[in-house]
């Protein structure tokens, strides 16, 4: 009778045993820069045909587009720093909310537990403007105000479902460790604290970076949900540079397939590279 | 609770059950280990057998009965249990190294970390004994580079750094390939030889009648029989023993 198979191991697929959920010899076309290079080509094609049909007056979508380009990309930047920094808070409040979800004490494991299920269930939007109307827009520490503008409440929003999800890839990945490594480690008695942080968490990290890569290049392109609660960011100035052209319909695919382009050529090689160490790591394993 | 002294029992079980729900693993095991002792734990899968070792070292809590080990009662709730494994030594049949660690600095993390010994002292017994695993040149590799025989002999000197009284022996030939099962049984019957006290479960039948002082067998839950090597293996008492014996002879 062997008493080392811990209980569940992970309920996140990219965990599992790669063999047991990928048939393997399965080549993914690789999609390369030009794809999505003749991909907006394809959108501009269309919309100059539509441009066609309603006269030579006005400025060809590629010119609005080059107009307006240095606003739009500013507002794509934005999109990346709520996102870098709802990760990184979402990080910083996951990893620990991970750890407490495998504590020794029952009471701490269970609200730990039920705090990570409820934010990871909850749908982002009303997660986003649960922060946006109940984080108060100032915050007195000490005598100090700190203000809280809108978009930092965004990051706070944005946070909420990274904090969970992170919490579920730190559980998945320490559980998912042969049990064999806490038995050797308590028989030379390592603490419970110094098994975590000197034996398991290392070699977990390993494992947690594809799925955490994954959660980032979710959060990259839902931070557009910002714009329903009046954020300047990419997709609000897109919708409104449409508007200050006048609202044309031949510049709606443009405009927006131009945000779609942005958010590929960020998000598409993250993605690459998540598979690519995911494939690593399952062949040194 | 009178303090222990070498003439007494190194481990005394008296009476130990364990359950796993409502399977009864262990019904009342009882059973002695002098200083010095070399006993081996047989029987079929399943009989209890890695369930008793891992009890002695506090890995598997028990539900009743004591276990002594150096006059420690291992089922107490205020049972210090680093105190307990800094005694005892383990092997496991799956080697269990850390494998972002190498050979080296396996052997060396629970004496610098768990004992926070001096660092150059403990460096030179875990190369020391490296060289007593006949590993020298292996220092700098990494569980994955090594061959499961070498694994195996890295986990024992990782174990021995902690200079324990006891060592357990959890089937470690187990999972190994026939041709390196010997290299790691030199290297135990060295240490049976130097006067460890080990506690083995093995299926090696033949290397349990070379080092056992004493071999014990095992079925269901409880110790069958036991007796000298010569004597339980070649003229079994029970009828349990004799099935046991001609399957894996």
């Amino acid at each position: 009778m062997k008493t080392g198979t811990p209980g569940k191991t992970t309920d996140l697929p990219v965990l599992l045993d790669v063999a047991q959920i990928a048939p393997k010899n399965i080549r993914l076309p690789r999609l390369r820069l030009w794809h999505g290079v003749a991909l907006f080509g394809a959108v501009l094609l269309f919309s100059s045909i539509a441009g066609a049909q309603t006269g030579p007056a006005e400025a060809s979508p590629i010119a609005v587009i080059f107009k307006w380009m240095p606003l739009l990309l500013r507002g794509f930047l934005f999109n990346l720093l709520l996102s870098v920094l709802s990760m990184a808070l979402g990080t910083i409040l996951g990893v620990p909310l991970g750890l407490m979800q495998l504590s020794n004490l029952r009471t701490l494991r269970a609200c730990a537990w039920a705090f990570t299920q409820f934010f990871r269930n909850a749908p982002w939007l009303v997660l986003l403007f649960f922060a946006m109307y109940l984080v108060p827009y100032q915050f007195e520490l000490g005598g100090v105000i700190v203000p809280f503008p809108d978009w930092v409440k965004a990051v706070i929003g944005f946070a909420l479902p990274v904090m969970a999800n992170v919490a579920e890839i730190v559980r998945g990945a320490v559980q998912s460790l042969p049990g064999g490594q806490w038995e050797a480690a308590e028989s030379l008695a390592f603490t419970r604290r110094q098994t975590m942080w000197m034996i398991i968490l290392p070699q977990c990290l390993q494992r947690m970076l594809p799925p955490w890569m994954n959660v980032y290049s979710i959060i990259t392109m839902s931070t557009v949900l910002a714009s329903i609660v009046g954020i300047n960011e990419m997709l609000t100035l897109t919708a409104q540079v449409h508007n200050a052209e006048g609202g044309r319909p031949d510049l709606l695919a443009p405009l927006y397939g131009f945000a779609l382009l942005c958010f590929f050529i960020y998000c598409y090689p993250i993605n690459l590279w998540t598979v690519r160490l995911e494939r690593r790591f399952h062949v040194k394993s | 609770m009178p303090a222990w002294t070498p003439d007494q029992p190194m481990v005394r079980l008296s009476d130990v059950r364990k359950s796993f729900g409502e399977f009864e693993v262990l019904k009342g095991v009882s059973f002695d280990v002098k200083k010095g002792e070399v006993i081996c734990i047989i029987g079929p899968s399943g009989s209890g057998k890695s369930t008793l070792i891992r009890c002695i070292n506090a890995l598997v809590p028990i539900n009743s009965g004591s276990i002594l080990v150096e006059g420690l009662e291992v089922n107490d709730p205020a049972l210090d249990k680093l105190a307990l494994r800094r005694k005892v030594g383990m092997v496991f049949q799956q080697y269990n190294l850390f494998p972002h660690k190498n050979a080296l600095q396996n052997i060396m993390m629970a004496p610098l970390h768990v004992l926070k010994q001096d660092r150059g002292e403990v460096e030179a017994r875990a190369h020391a004994l490296l060289k007593k695993v006949r590993l020298e040149g292996k220092a700098d590799a990494y569980p994955g580079e090594l061959s499961g025989g070498q694994q195996q002999r890295v986990a024992i000197a990782r174990s021995l750094a902690m200079r324990p009284d006891l060592m357990l022996f959890d089937e470690v030939t187990a999972a190994l390939d026939p041709e390196t099962v010997k290299e790691v049984l030199v290297t135990i019957r060295e240490l049976a030889q130097e006067g460890m006290t080990c506690i083995l479960v093995t299926h090696e039948m033949g290397f349990a009648r070379e080092i056992a002082d004493h071999v014990y067998f095992t079925d269901h839950g409880i110790i069958v029989e036991h007796g000298p090597p010569a004597e339980l293996l070649d003229n079994p008492r029970e009828e349990r023993t004799r099935a046991f014996l001609e399957q894996v002879l």
